[in-house]
């Protein structure tokens, strides 16, 4: 692997971001650590896919990432609208992952009464290779 | 575009107060019907669509508008104007005035803006199992630096430039490590990373190694460049089970990659892992009994020297750091050591990850600058004590560590900056206790972990924390004499003076930190036959104080052998005959009246 091909990856990577992004795919981040999944986040997943499979929605895709590092909120979900601030939620059920995926994730209407906050943890600026 | 429409989703939520009893369904029907979409397009129950305020809703799939269905008269000619809305791109989904309350930017909530984040960069953010974006992320350019830009003495003095201290607690320079494992002229050298995470309370690098497997398997990589070795091996505890499939699938990517393997990147560098799960012993934490352990020996450590750097691993030059200590190497690598070294205090450079457990508020994961005070990691980012209760103590460190009060909530943590208080920042285990934890049974909690976790080599550590442990039980039966406060302390002051390893030298500190700052407690299950925080059984009367009794009877509902009589206005009678102790009554009681 070549300096070249890495940057391959990379670019391959964010274009396929982008081009979801542009055709309105919505991305839903699970976070499913140990601690999700003992405080429920594998409910929580199928509560998602469920829902997804039973309304025949195709542009939803679920991610199942790491520990978000708030454990006391867990079981937590992302929600990543294009073109929108992707908003937290924490302490789901499945009728609760139900509401946010009908009010958020096909309404568009982020469901405040469970969200902790919007936004992304801003990692660190780093400069590339010299 | 009703031509985009597959399904309708509408709202059946019997419980709703807004549905105002129409049926949306038949009113659906109808109108498909009649415009003759009936057959096309599915309908969806569901049970609420949307926090509306005003009526029952419907959402057009799969584009998500919503609609509200706010009387049933001329639903139809209701429906066509909604279908013409659909084309409408700036469509008005809800009224206004009920906008809900506003989520807060995660920059305004201190849980994630007061965190500073090297080690957790990737959390929650990318999927562990997929390699593609880890690279997108940055990631493995640290790799192709070292190996490419890079000798292994510029990466050593980058490290050493950057001024890391390993994270596991001991706090030994990362790069002066490296580079005396490198100077060692035997052959092979190896590689370990320790993800044997044992301290209760403790899940940091758990965490690092779930979320972000492949930075800890880069910094693995250059390590073994920069001291020449070509084998890494990677000690996860088998109680990691998700932890050891995350790090398997990493290696099985990276390899195809050819980040691991013969020629990596085609520098002619050689390097693989390969992962080792432990058995669950804690002191196979302890670098030489890990080593033991690995090489398939029983896991108890030895005396050093010789240091592992010189003869570790099958009697080889082997360098050994902690999980959080490898994947801070890449970001070193990249941005450099000046960089690593701006962050945190002059002698405890960088970011440290704390789990933060027990009785505060936000239970996670927080990395935090070196010499953020304790103050800041409890209250702001911790958000506090949980309920009401009042904060009592912190445990730092695990089993090794001490408790500290509220008047040392002003120390900054670094390496060096809790050993006068008699605590340690230890690997970053953080363990908050409120006021209804007891000082006694905690210390009798960690001294009982030290004995199961002893590896019986040594006698002070295997038969001493047996006897002090003797000691403890006996203060909190209530069978405590004056004289085992001193008989306490000198037992712990013994074992810690010789003891063979840093277990179980460190082992009575949980007792000697709560007889420094906790006396009185002590003294007040031994002279009083009474514990103030009442959690030991043994020493709660179960009586009913009838001046702070409220007769709100609570009590006699939660007892579950109806040992507490009550009637209407009168205070509640406990019958000790039929108790149990089980402390249902003192958990119930608001008023703090049962003791």
């Amino acid at each position: 692997m070549t300096i070249k091909e890495l940057e391959k990856i990379k670019e391959t990577y964010i274009d396929e971001r982008k081009r979801e992004v542009e055709e309105g795919v919505i991305t839903v981040d699970v976070h499913m650590g140990t601690c999700g999944i003992a405080a429920g986040a594998r409910g929580v997943f199928a509560a998602l896919q469920g829902e997804i499979e039973r309304l025949g929605v195709s542009n939803v895709k679920l991610r199942v990432t790491g520990c978000a590092g708030l454990c006391s909120m867990e079981p937590m979900i992302t929600v990543h609208l294009p073109g929108q601030t992707p908003v937290k939620y924490g302490k789901l059920d499945d009728s609760r992952t139900r509401e946010v995926f009908y009010s958020h994730i096909l309404g568009g209407h982020p469901k405040a009464e469970y969200a902790i906050g919007q936004g992304l943890e801003r990692p660190q600026k780093r400069v590339g290779i010299e | 575009m009703i031509s985009s429409v597959r399904k309708i989703a509408y709202c059946a939520s019997r419980e709703c107060k807004f549905r105002m009893h129409i049926d949306v369904r038949s009113l659906l029907e109808k109108a498909l019907d009649e415009l003759g979409y009936r057959e096309r397009i599915g309908l969806v129950e569901t049970k609420c669509l949307i926090s509306c305020f005003q009526g029952p809703s419907i959402m057009f799939l799969p584009s998500g508008k919503v609609f509200q269905v706010l009387s049933e008269e001329n639903f139809t000619e209701t429906f066509k104007d909604f279908v013409a809305a659909l084309q409408h791109p700036t469509l008005p989904r809800l009224s206004e005035h009920h906008a809900e309350k506003e989520i807060p930017g995660i920059e305004h909530l201190d849980f994630f803006a007061k965190q500073k984040l090297i080690v957790l960069r990737n959390r929650g953010h990318i999927d562990a199992e997929s390699i593609e974006e880890y690279i997108a992320h940055d990631g493995y350019l640290a790799l192709y630096k070292a190996l490419t830009a890079m000798t292994p003495e510029a990466v050593i003095g980058e490290v050493k430039l950057s001024g890391l201290r390993g994270r596991g607690g001991a706090g030994f320079p990362t790069g002066t490590k490296w580079e005396e494992t490198r100077k060692y002229g035997a052959f092979p050298k190896y590689v370990i990373c320790n993800g044997d995470e044992g301290d209760p309370g403790a899940f940091m690098d758990r965490s690092i190694m779930e979320s972000d497997p492949h930075a800890v398997l880069e910094g693995m990589i250059v390590c073994g460049y920069a001291i020449g070795a070509h084998q890494g091996y990677l000690y996860v505890r088998a109680e990691y089970p998700l932890a050891i499939r995350m790090l398997r699938t990493a290696i099985d990517r990276a390899r195809e990659k050819g980040f691991l393997g013969r020629n990596i990147l085609g520098t002619g560098f050689d390097f693989d892992i390969d992962i080792y799960p432990g058995a669950g012993a804690y002191v196979c934490g302890e670098s030489t009994a890990l080593i033991f352990s690995l090489e398939g020996k029983r896991g108890m450590p030895r005396t050093k020297p010789p240091r592992s750097t010189e003869s570790g691993l099958w009697g080889k030059p082997t360098c050994l750091n902690n999980v959080e200590t490898f994947a801070n190497i890449p970001q070193i690598i990249l941005d450099g050591g000046d960089w690593f070294r701006s962050i945190g205090t002059a002698d405890s450079t960088g970011t440290k990850v704390f789990s933060v457990a027990g009785d505060v508020k936000n239970v996670g994961l927080m990395e935090v600058p070196m010499g953020t005070d304790l103050r800041t990691i409890i209250f702001e980012i911790g958000g506090g004590i949980r309920g009401n209760a009042r904060f009592k103590a912190v445990q730092l460190g695990g089993p090794s560590g001490g408790c500290l009060t509220e008047h040392h909530l002003h120390l900054p943590v670094t390496f060096d900056s809790l050993q006068d208080a008699g605590s340690m920042m230890g690997s970053g285990g953080i363990v908050v206790l409120d006021e209804t934890n007891c000082m006694v049974d905690l210390a009798r909690y960690f001294i009982q972990f030290s004995v199961d976790e002893s590896c019986g080599k040594c006698v002070p550590c295997r038969v001493g924390l047996k006897v002090m442990l003797g000691t403890l039980e006996k203060i909190i039966e209530g069978k405590g004499e004056p004289a085992d406060l001193a008989l306490l302390e000198r037992q712990a002051n013994h074992i810690a003076a010789t003891s063979h390893c840093g277990l179980g030298q460190a082992a009575p500190t949980p007792v000697l930190s709560t007889l420094r700052y906790f006396h009185d407690e002590y003294v007040a299950h031994i002279r009083e036959k009474r514990c103030p925080a009442l959690v030991c059984t043994a020493l709660i009367r179960f009586e009913i104080d009838a001046e702070a009794c409220t007769r709100c009877g609570l009590c006699s509902k939660v007892c579950p052998v109806n040992a507490i009589t009550w009637q209407e206005g009168q205070v509640a009678v406990l019958h000790r005959e039929q108790c149990i102790r089980c402390k249902s009554c003192i958990r119930a009681c608001q008023y703090k009246a049962i003791h």
